[in-house]
């Protein structure tokens, strides 16, 4: 049996200031959450040493401070970027309300949530940036960590001598105090780790079943679509 | 009661005539200023004041509430503060401490709201019951919501002590029966002053008094309401136990090495980290000691509705809605369980609902492998 081999076209996809924001966002993240969940839940390390030359606990508490520096800008950065940016990282990617969009919603949650095999799954129902439920979720992964910074930040605002956390303190009389605002802050972080186990995984499917390169367009830029579809510009993504 | 007076003493006069030296009076103004974090030049300033300015009058009401508030006042460690400033010069009216009672304290009080309308300051302790039309707490006959209201109404500027008054306290935790409501919420058209804390220290009660008599206004204030002077740290950032904390030094029970050594109590539930409070750097009872000094970790007494923020030996607070047993972690990593398991199954249920779809483009990369060498 032969099968045709579609030929495919090199899309660029992915500006260089989008994949950088992308790992620095994954490292700064992956930074919060390990030092984060020892500050909720400190572990009994050398608990026989002296004090006087220990700092862990300290510098961890550092460590998340300044990642939680970095990952706000890194924000900042790519809020910028939707701007300046592509098509594909342009912020109306992230409003995905238009009937088209919404169309690619409607064929996403069939298709690839819900597993049906739809009759008309033709190439124009790929998307070739993010796909309406990828991007509308990471609409809800920004208010989300919206919400993990301002928490963050009232919490830090205390200690601070800086006017940039202090723009948040409003924060805490909100809550009625710190005790909510560190409670809410450990509960969204669950939300944060919940997000990246679905987010992750959904790459891996894309990759496993398109077969256009998911997972190393967020390396190298590029993904692959059908040369008809360049040819006929039947597009969903303008 | 000296509201028959035509024109009162003033501060300086009343401790000069009480017995007090000169010297003494100097003393007091001096540790006043320190404790209100002035420089030395407001010594000055304070027992200038407190030299020209008539004593202001005093309204000190009681409602729902243990009187461990009047109780910290009369042991703060200077005694003008308790001879002259609370029972002799300034109390008009106060259930607690005053000599007369019944008809006549209430008619001491009723003058004192006629005399001086506009100029008394009202102090209360206790919060307000606004349940059953608040016949949970009557005073003279009138409830406390009725009291409050008339002693308000003439009111230079309320100070709320404690926790009770200024965010309800143990009688305003869930299920609140009484719907005790702290002062800030029932009036809102006076300068309220916050003073939280079960009770709050009594310096800092001094250090408000001095403030509010010596100055004639409130001290700063912050976003909630309460003076910057004493509730701008928190416990956390002023515990003699921190240097623990950052070296991640930790008691982990109470009958542990490091609860001998006196590590830090974070994790037996301290609630310094989250408490606004001077009780690390006032300390309490003529500064001897404090909690955590002692060995048990910070209540949180000083937070609005502390009674409800969690359990008080551990470090994670409960998430409402999910039992007493769970919290935060274990909700989450169950959910974390789920959503994994749930990924799972669909990445099994893809390669059976999607095996034509995927079978064919690795046929098609197969022939493609023949093509290539
Ligand atoms: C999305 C990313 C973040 C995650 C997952 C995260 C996670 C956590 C967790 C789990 C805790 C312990 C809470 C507790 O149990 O009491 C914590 C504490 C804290 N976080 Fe974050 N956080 C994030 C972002 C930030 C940011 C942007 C800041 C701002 C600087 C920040 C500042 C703080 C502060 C000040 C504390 C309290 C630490 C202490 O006082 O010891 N966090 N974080
Ligand atoms: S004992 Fe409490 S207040 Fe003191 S350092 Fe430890 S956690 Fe902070
Ligand atoms: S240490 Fe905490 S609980 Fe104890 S009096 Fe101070 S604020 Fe209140």
């Amino acid at each position: 049996m032969t099968t045709i081999s579609h030929e495919y076209k090199r899309v660029f996809v992915w500006e260089v200031p989008v994949r950088i924001f992308h790992w620095v966002n994954f490292l700064a993240l992956f930074a919060l959450i390990a030092t984060g969940i020892l500050i909720g839940n400190p572990p009994a390390l050398m608990s026989g040493a002296e004090a006087t030359n220990q700092y862990w606990f300290g510098i961890n508490r550092f460590i998340h401070f300044a990642a939680g520096y970095i990952f706000t800008l890194n924000l900042v950065y790519r809020v910028f970027w939707s701007f300046m940016g592509n098509k594909y990282a342009n912020w109306k990617v992230f409003f995905p309300f238009s009937k088209k969009r919404r169309k690619n919603m409607g064929h996403v949650l069939k298709s690839d949530i819900l597993l049906q095999n739809p009759k008309n799954s033709d190439f124009s129902n790929i998307s070739v940036g993010h796909n309406a439920v990828a991007s509308f979720s990471y609409l809800v992964f920004f208010i989300l960590v919206l919400a993990q910074i301002a928490t963050g930040f009232a919490l830090y605002a205390d200690n601070a001598t800086w006017w940039f956390p202090k723009l948040f303190a409003w924060v805490v009389p909100l809550f009625g105090g710190d005790a909510l605002v560190r409670l809410v802050h450990h509960i969204l972080m669950w939300f944060v780790i919940i997000f990246s186990i679905v987010h992750v995984y959904l790459v891996f499917y894309h990759d496993w079943l398109e077969g256009r390169g998911e997972v190393s367009s967020m390396f190298g830029g590029f993904k692959f679509v059908r040369k008809e579809r360049v040819d006929t510009k039947k597009d969903l993504n303008d | 009661m000296s509201i028959s007076k035509k024109k009162p003493d003033t501060y300086y006069e009343s401790i000069i005539k009480n017995g007090f030296s000169r010297r003494d009076f100097m003393k007091f103004t001096a540790f006043m200023a320190a404790y209100l974090g002035y420089e030395t030049s407001a010594i000055g300033q304070i027992s200038e004041a407190l030299k020209t300015t008539p004593r202001l009058p005093i309204i000190w009401e009681h409602y729902q509430e243990c009187t461990c508030c009047s109780e910290s006042f009369i042991r703060t460690d200077h005694p003008i503060v308790a001879d002259i400033i609370l029972d002799k010069v300034s109390l008009d009216y106060t259930l607690t401490l005053m000599a007369a009672s019944g008809h006549q304290a209430e008619a001491a009080k009723k003058a004192t709201m006629e005399k001086y309308k506009g100029e008394y300051i009202l102090c209360v302790e206790g919060s307000v019951p606004m349940g059953e039309d608040g016949i949970y707490c009557c005073v003279a006959g009138k409830t406390a919501l009725q009291q409050l209201q008339e002693a308000a109404a003439g009111a230079k500027a309320i100070i709320a002590w404690g926790s009770c008054a200024s965010s309800g306290c143990v009688q305003s935790a869930k299920p609140n029966p009484t719907n005790a409501t702290p002062i800030h919420k029932i009036i809102t058209d006076k300068p309220i002053i916050r003073v939280p804390g079960c009770p709050p220290i009594g310096e800092v009660m001094a250090g408000v008094i001095v403030h509010v008599i010596a100055f004639g206004k409130l001290p700063e204030l912050d976003r909630q309401g309460r003076p910057k002077a004493f509730y701008a740290k928190r416990v956390h950032d002023s515990c003699y136990r921190r240097p623990y904390f950052d070296a991640g030094l930790f008691v982990e029970e109470f009958d542990d090495e490091a609860a001998k050594k006196g590590h830090c109590l974070y994790k037996v539930g301290c609630k310094g980290p989250v408490t606004y409070n001077s009780c690390g750097s006032i300390k309490w009872n003529n500064g001897v000691s404090y909690p955590i000094q002692s060995g048990h970790g910070c209540f949180g007494c000083s937070e609005d509705n502390f009674w409800d923020n969690g359990p008080i030996y551990e470090r994670l607070t409960n998430v409402p809605g999910f039992g007493i047993e769970a919290n935060a972690d274990k909700v989450g990593m169950v959910a974390a369980g789920v959503v994994a398991g749930a990924a799972a199954g669909h990445a099994i249920a893809s390669t059976m609902s999607k095996r034509k779809e995927h079978k064919e483009r690795v046929d098609s990369g197969k022939d493609v492998e023949k093509q290539v060498d």
